[in-house]
């Protein structure tokens, strides 16, 4: 008895106050807590993440994560560097969605600077940011059903993007940290036959979507797994801050693009799916199978959030396929001096990632190098809510959550 | 930048789907050799079955029936005089019949048996491991291993083994030393013992056992042990939970699966498995699972509780990879994780061969028995034949790799299941199901008589089904390959190296 007690954790209630001496000598009903360091190498904690778990057996009581480990001083190199040398480092904040950080950062040094950017370099914009939103849905897709123990999907996930890829690649040279949305247009023009490739891989998606819908999102195990797991109300999502796809499959209609449009996406035609109770149908474009949300699916679970991205991605592909119409000739980069001075002011602009909205607030002082930038990652706010929900659930259940958040170190840390 | 550029980038995903390389022909050729090799092999191990077990095995077998009472079949007593004059004469190598002296003490008889037996053993995990990463890869749309050996990386798993037999012994600080060097060969003599009662073919079996099947499951159940010792003597957490976790799923697996055994059991009256087999002879509608409906249910019943014991997705919550690292595996490492390993794959097969045995023909041709009888009496092409379609042991070993298949598909199909819908399923939902099946089939053996039209019209309904089920998976598969291109894109196909 005096060993167990000996290991009982400071300030935890004394579990054998309210056991009778029979029971007490039997010793066999006490169970002990246990404290589990998931992470930083678990496989499934999405790089870096430690989750400290408190567990009781296989329930986990408490679990707090502890972030840092991928700490780069993002911020502190925004404010020595010019914005031009900066869009490098955005690459790798969320690295899995390169062109849509740099995106949102050169929209906010353009408002700030107030620079008029051509119209065919707008619409390349939209088309890569689209495009990268599926590349990174897909990761996210893929990596979800790894969580779950389904190996599959994560290899025809990865056989998808790389096509993506292949197409950042004929764009820009790189097929991760791209750099190819930049102040003022993008750096270099689309090359010949880019359209045509990239029409034919959207044909090619379109249909593997409505397959893994099969495969996994409407697998009973993957149901029984994520519906009603980890469910996040619409009051808890805006209480702690969360957006993108945690925010809307709470049911909450929030997407920037949609809400204060950017780049002209007010011009474009698509729906914002939202997290649906069962028998729901989400809204799809024309010629896509209708997909219905199954039985034992509750609004804001873990289920509902893995299939607003599902569904983001058919209306991605929408996205694209419009601005792949709406190219026309033109100028790809505004005409800019060489050293672009900043003037005196702010600007803090959000902008719609694949996880959420990543905010940049550049401060300006005359100077072509910032005096400040700070940086809103939406995966850091989205982790934020983690400890809130995984409380009094199942061990299984903990990458279930995290990984239905869908967080990327990267830009957690910065 | 523009045309050229353009066409390294993504140009080769859109030439895919087109012409085939003219190197792809050595390639097609290896291929086809590699079929005809397959297939003169296989022909071969059918002859050497056959002519084993038509004038050796079963030959000895009947003269010393007529003798004493022999209860053993492959392994024990012989006379001398059966084994000194009769064996050799049988065999035609009555010049050199010395060399048979020494097979006259059942100990060097059981000896060839058991190396024989860990010989089949080794070769059939290392392999079942390499088809297992190719059947994932192919699943996957990648090719797997590729390179080990050469012709679609054959040496693969031997290549392995060498690599786990040289890494470092590591025993980790804390561990309880004993236990953790003890739980790896915990997992695998067990399983290894369970070949001891289970049948390849009427007189294929080493010790015929007249419980047998009792045996077989006693064997499986002591494997779980090893699988707690070793998450306890890890001296690490998530260890800890793949054994607990073992612990509990046992617990639950254990009642339906038992169940679900008893329901051949009482069909064939006996829990001899070489018996059980003999009963089924007569072609494939005489197999267990085609017998009743109830016995049909209660193969698929057997078959989930099998995916469990054998701890394979979507059961596989002891190593579960994304939430215990590699669970009761986590501080293993070298050969001891490669005997872990070798255990698990083993056990694959003896599950499979339980189901095999019990409800699937065990070792007997689906064709009919009188082609055999046909057969084996007519030329040398005829027996030929005879050895390739009805040899007992090719057959038991073919039916046990297609289930073996069969785990292996749902594992790289299924996510996996969380530990309360474990025990949910198989306490709440498949063990009422398992009595209302074993219920159902005592009804049906007392009420229904064997060769009235219930019966007759039951068994031609499942007989169908099982024949369509077998031609739809012929089919997939065909339709599949011929569409791999559009189903899969090209990337798997052309452009990996080997291809």
């Amino acid at each position: 008895m005096a060993k167990l007690t000996d290991k009982m954790v400071e300030g935890q209630p004394d579990l054998l106050a309210d056991l009778d001496a029979e029971t007490l000598a039997t010793d066999d009903l006490l169970t002990e807590e246990m404290l589990v360091n998931m992470g930083p190498q678990h496989p499934s904690t999405h790089g870096v993440l430690r989750i400290l778990l408190r567990t009781d057996g296989e329930v986990v009581r408490e679990a707090t994560p502890h972030i840092g480990y991928l700490h780069r001083c993002a911020e502190k190199i925004g404010e020595n560097v010019a914005p031009f040398q900066f869009i490098p480092t955005t690459d790798r904040l969320d690295y899995l969605a390169a062109m849509n950080n740099n995106q949102t950062f050169s929209v906010a040094v353009e408002q700030l600077v107030g620079i008029e950017v051509p119209e065919r370099a707008v619409t390349i914009r939209i088309l890569m940011a689209e495009l990268n939103r599926i590349a990174s849905h897909l990761v996210s897709l893929g990596a979800y059903g790894l969580d779950m123990g389904a190996f599959t999907p994560f290899l025809y996930a990865f056989r998808e993007r790389e096509r993506i890829m292949d197409l950042f690649e004929a764009a820009c040279g790189a097929r991760l940290t791209y750099s190819y949305i930049t102040i003022g247009g993008v750096t270099m023009d689309l090359p010949d036959g880019f359209t045509d490739a990239c029409r034919e891989f959207l044909e090619y998606l379109e249909p593997k979507i409505h397959e893994y819908n099969q495969l996994l999102s409407y697998n009973q195990i993957f149901i029984k797994r994520a519906g009603g797991v980890g469910v996040i109300s619409a009051a808890d999502a805006i209480a702690w801050g969360l957006t993108g796809p945690c925010l809307r499959a709470s049911g909450v209609r929030w997407d920037l693009r949609r809400c204060m449009p950017y780049e002209g996406y007010e011009q474009y035609d698509f729906e914002v799916p939202i997290g649906l109770p069962q028998g729901g149908e989400p809204p799809v474009p024309p010629g896509v199978p209708q997909p219905r949300v199954p039985r034992g699916v509750v609004v804001g679970d873990c289920w509902s959030r893995y299939f607003v991205r599902v569904i983001e991605m058919y209306w991605s592909v929408h996205l694209v396929r419009q601005a792949l119409d709406r190219l026309r000739p033109g100028e790809h980069k505004a005409k800019l001096p060489r050293s672009l001075k900043l003037p005196v002011g702010e600007i803090y602009f959000e902008g719609e990632n694949p996880r959420g909205q990543l905010g940049f607030l550049v401060i300006g002082d005359g100077s072509p190098v910032p005096s400040r930038v700070k940086v809103r990652g939406p995966s850091f706010n989205n982790l934020s809510i983690t400890s809130h929900v995984c409380r009094d659930c199942l061990l299984a259940d903990v990458p279930a959550i995290v990984g239905s958040i869908d967080i990327v170190m990267g830009e957690v840390d910065r | 930048m523009a045309e050229s550029h353009t066409r390294s980038a993504y140009g080769t995903a859109r030439q895919a789907g087109g012409g085939r390389r003219s190197s792809r022909r050595p390639a097609a050729l290896i291929f086809f050799g590699a079929v005809v090799a397959v297939v003169l092999f296989v022909w071969a191990l059918a002859a050497a079955f056959e002519y084993v077990d038509g004038l050796v095995v079963a030959d000895s077998h009947r003269v010393a029936e007529t003798g004493e009472i022999v209860r053993t079949r492959f392994g024990g007593p012989l006379t001398t005089a059966e084994i000194v004059d009769y064996l050799p004469e049988r065999l035609r190598f009555r010049p050199v019949s010395w060399l048979f002296w020494p097979l006259q003490f059942s100990l060097v008889r059981d000896a060839i048996a058991v190396t024989g037996l860990v010989g089949f053993v080794s070769v059939f995990t290392m392999y079942a491991i390499w088809w297992e990463r190719k059947v994932a890869a192919h699943i996957q749309s990648r090719l797997g291993p590729m390179r080990v050996g050469g012709w679609h990386g054959w040496a693969q798993s031997l290549a392995d083994k060498i690599k786990l037999l040289t890494k470092e012994d590591l025993v980790p600080a804390g561990a309880d030393r004993i236990l953790y060097r003890l739980a790896p060969y915990m997992a695998f003599t067990p399983v290894l013992l369970a070949f001891v009662a289970l049948p390849f073919g009427t007189y294929w079996v080493l010790r015929n056992l007249d419980v047998a099947l009792l045996f077989v499951l006693a064997m499986l159940g002591i494997e779980v042990i090893a699988v707690i010792v070793a998450g306890w003597a890890s001296n690490n957490k998530w260890s800890l939970y793949g054994g607990m976790r073992e612990a509990s799923q046992m617990v639950a697996y254990e009642s339906p699966m038992g169940l679900a055994l008893l329901v051949p059991i009482m069909l064939a009256g006996t829990l001899n498995l070489a018996a059980i087999g003999d009963q089924q002879q007569a072609g494939f509608h005489m197999w267990v699972v085609f017998r009743n409906p109830f016995a049909a249910v209660a193969f698929v019943l057997y078959f989930v509780a099998a995916l469990a014991s054998c701890k394979r997705a979507p059961f596989d919550l002891p190593e579960a990879e994304s939430e215990l690292v590699a669970g009761f595996m986590t501080e293993y490492s070298g050969f001891r994780w490669g005997v872990f390993f070798f255990a698990e794959y083993t056990s694959m097969f003896v599950v499979s061969g339980l189901a095999t045995t019990l409800f699937l023909g065990a070792w007997y041709s689906p064709l009919p028995a009188g082609w055999g009888e046909a057969l084996a009496g007519g030329g040398v092409v005829a027996r030929a034949a005879h050895g390739l379609l009805f040899s007992g042991p090719l057959w038991f070993i073919a039916k046990c790799v297609a289930l073996v298949y069969v785990q292996i598909w749902l594992r790289w199909t299924l996510p996996r299941v969380r530990i309360d819908q474990v025990l949910y399923l198989f306490v709440q939902v498949l063990l009422p199901l398992g009595m209302v099946v074993l219920l159902g089939n005592t009804l049906w053996v007392f009420l229904v008589p064997e060769d009235g039209i219930v019966a007759v019209v039951a068994n031609t309904l499942l007989c169908t089904a099982g024949v369509i089920v077998a031609a739809a998976f012929l089919g997939v598969a065909v339709v599949a390959r011929a569409r791999r291109y559009r189903l899969v894109g090209s990337l798997a196909v052309d452009h990996l190296p080997g291809a």
